[in-house]
């Protein structure tokens, strides 16, 4: 127990010292944060619960928009905003920028945290791949959506609020950021490790193992599957959030409901990692993060091609992901107790 | 909105007419997909990819100045070997695992072709001109393309074709005999293997069919394959494995409520509709489900 308070005691501190060991590379790994974030409140669904989810960037986009509509709409017109397209008309002080700020990132948890309670009824009563691909529709149709509607700059998308001038530079502003997607990650990873050992992991797990005994038994699977997409909304939407205002610029298919880059990141960091582990969307999310980030600056042009075989080779041949790996090779790490005698015995078929 | 679509009939007309066309071409996609499916258990998102792809060598055949109409038939030759070598080096290793990693897999081969045709053929939006001219009806109130009237006649004609090979051949009945119990069918001398190699390189022929047709038609970008997939599963789903006239019929439906909604809502949300159907298919057939459920217990 002592053991593990320190480790996680290192890496806090650590987190911690990040942005003045590397201050090149504050904004990477801030990103690299929210793709932890993300990875992780996939594996609710995805690894714990055996529902796989690709429509969690719908609340990923739902919260970049949210974040980004009230923190300019608490102060200014938003639709005069949009309309200039980021023209420096409207600007906001320091404390306009703070209280908006921390008004959109509440309200960016809570709204798609509603809408998954809202509409998990339908959709979590889907079973298997008529679940995947009806929340694959979601995210597109959501896309797609916010492409027409012009209060939020439609095809063209919108500015999150630049940082406010008077309060210092980039760098701090990089390391504000970095700050608040660290507290954010720490977060979930605590919420998430608690949550697993209460009576809600077990029963995830169960759905996942087989949901008409677990139903036959007495659980209610619908309300904990619906809470669980609640808690995952709840924090890929404050992550998209912070996204939002990180880079600055809202674009409705690319950055907010990108089907095609974080949407498959999350799913893939998971997998990678392995999925129904604590720690394997992390260690996934860090080495995808750090492959990716190779391939962005050497391969450019190639990236897609290179996540698409990606995704292939990792689907194909390694399914159980790093920490699958190392649950079969050091199996008494994890806790499990194999039997010499069990281990050496003969296999004998009558 | 100043009128309502019912207020003007030769629209509705129009509309419906557009839809019927463009429906009969899903539905020759969403019967590749039914037919992959049923034998193999594989979802396959690349099937859009694999149209797009079927259309591109159209699409090349017109750049070389032949006319792309030709491509009806060059196009399912070559895209029936492209099915066969992604299932000999991909599709094989899914065919027995869990639906979702076939999902995932095909997923990927569906953003690698995307990037692929991304590179070779360029970003741009591209049209075959066929010069086939307009039909007009009604005192030419209703203008229909030949082309469309065309690609409509084409996808019958496959559909049909594709029937009889799969009634009267051998390598149908061994499809078919597949698709009912793999097991038993290879206990009785069936090479499944070359079996699902087949029906993979078949659905693919048939996607290539549908592309060289929509390369007349409409247009093609090398990133507008997944709304074909998602098309062809819906029409599936609503239809079933296996039910030729109800995927027809249901494809039908499908193309004219696209162009319903592309009049009524504005070309600008046609992708979004034909989405947000898929979801409400799905949650309706959920509590449809549910329902029947109820009654068992």
């Amino acid at each position: 127990m002592n053991n593990k308070i320190i480790f996680y005691g290192l890496i806090v501190a650590f987190g911690l010292v990040v942005p003045f060991l590397f201050p090149a590379f504050k904004l990477q790994i801030s990103i690299m944060l929210i793709l932890i974030i993300l990875s992780l409140t996939w594996d609710v669904q995805g690894g714990q619960m055996g529902y796989n989810t690709f429509g969690n960037i719908l609340f990923f986009g739902l919260g970049m928009y949210i974040c980004s509509s009230f923190q300019i709409g608490l102060f200014f017109p938003l639709a005069e905003w949009t309309a200039s397209g980021g023209e420096k008309t409207f600007v906001h002080t320091p404390t306009q920028f703070f209280q908006g700020f921390a008004v959109g990132l509440v309200l960016s948890g809570i709204i798609p945290a509603l809408v998954a309670a809202l509409i998990g009824y339908g959709i979590l009563g889907l079973r298997g791949h008529y679940f995947a691909i009806c929340t694959l529709g979601l995210g597109i149709a959501a896309g797609e959506l916010a492409g027409g509607i012009e209060l939020v700059g439609a095809g063209q998308g919108m500015t999150s609020p630049p940082w406010p001038k008077g309060i210092g530079d980039t760098e701090l502003r990089s390391e504000f950021f970095y700050y608040i997607c660290f507290t954010l990650m720490v977060c979930t990873f605590l919420f998430l490790r608690w949550a697993y050992t209460t009576r809600f992991g077990l029963v995830l797990n169960a759905i996942r193992d087989n949901e008409d005994k677990a139903e036959a038994m007495g659980i209610n699977t619908m309300r904990y599957k619906i809470t669980g997409w609640v808690v995952s909304a709840f924090f890929v939407g404050m992550a998209g959030g912070l996204m939002g205002n990180m880079i600055g610029y809202i674009e409705p298919v690319e950055t907010a409901f990108a089907g095609r880059t974080f949407g498959v990141f999350m799913v893939l960091m998971a997998i990678l990692g392995g999925k129904g582990t604590l720690w394997g969307p992390v260690i996934g999310a860090v080495a995808f993060h750090i492959f990716k980030e190779g391939f962005w600056i050497f391969f450019l042009g190639w990236q897609y091609v290179a996540l698409g075989a990606l995704i292939v080779i990792v689907v194909i041949f390694f399914p159980e992901g790093i920490m699958g790996w190392f649950r079969e090779k050091y199996p008494e790490r994890f806790g499990e107790v194999i039997d010499e005698e069990d281990r050496k015995a003969e296999v004998k078929l009558n | 909105m100043d009128f309502l679509i019912f207020q003007i009939p030769i629209l509705m007309v129009q509309a419906s007419m557009d839809g019927i066309l463009l429906g009969i071409l899903f539905a020759l996609i969403a019967y590749g997909m039914a037919l992959q499916w049923g034998v193999m258990n594989i979802i396959n998102i690349a099937q859009g990819e694999l149209v797009i792809l079927g259309g591109y060598i159209a699409y090349f055949m017109y750049m070389a100045g032949i006319h792309p109409a030709f491509g009806v038939i060059v196009s399912p030759i070559v895209m029936y070997f492209v099915g066969w070598g992604l299932y000999k080096t991909i599709i094989f290793r899914v065919v027995d695992r869990d639906l979702f990693i076939s999902i995932l897999a095909t997923f990927g081969i569906s953003i690698l072709t995307q990037q692929l045709m991304n590179f070779v053929f360029g970003s741009d939006v591209v049209v075959a001109q066929s010069n086939f001219g307009t039909t007009m009806l009604f005192n030419s109130m209703v203008t229909l393309p030949n082309s469309k009237i065309f690609a409509a006649v084409v996808s019958v004609i496959f559909a049909m074709l594709l029937v009889l090979y799969m009634r009267r051949s051998k390598l149908g009945r061994a499809i078919r005999a597949t698709a009912q119990n793999a097991r038993a069918a290879k206990i009785l001398g069936v090479d499944t293997e070359s079996v699902y190699a087949a029906t993979f390189g078949i659905n693919a022929a048939l996607c290539g069919v549908a592309g060289a047709l929509i390369a007349i038609t409409f247009t093609l970008h090398p990133y507008v394959g997944l709304p074909y997939t998602v098309r062809s599963f819906m029409i599936v789903i609503i239809a079933g494995l296996g039910n030729l006239p109800a995927v027809a019929l249901s494809g039908m439906g499908l193309g004219v409520f696209e162009e319903f909604s592309d009049y009524i809502l504005g070309t600008e949300f046609r992708i979004a509709a034909v989405f947000l159907l898929l979801v409400l298919i799905l949650v309706y057939r959920r509590f449809k489900l549910a329902r029947k459920r109820e009654y068992l217990k």
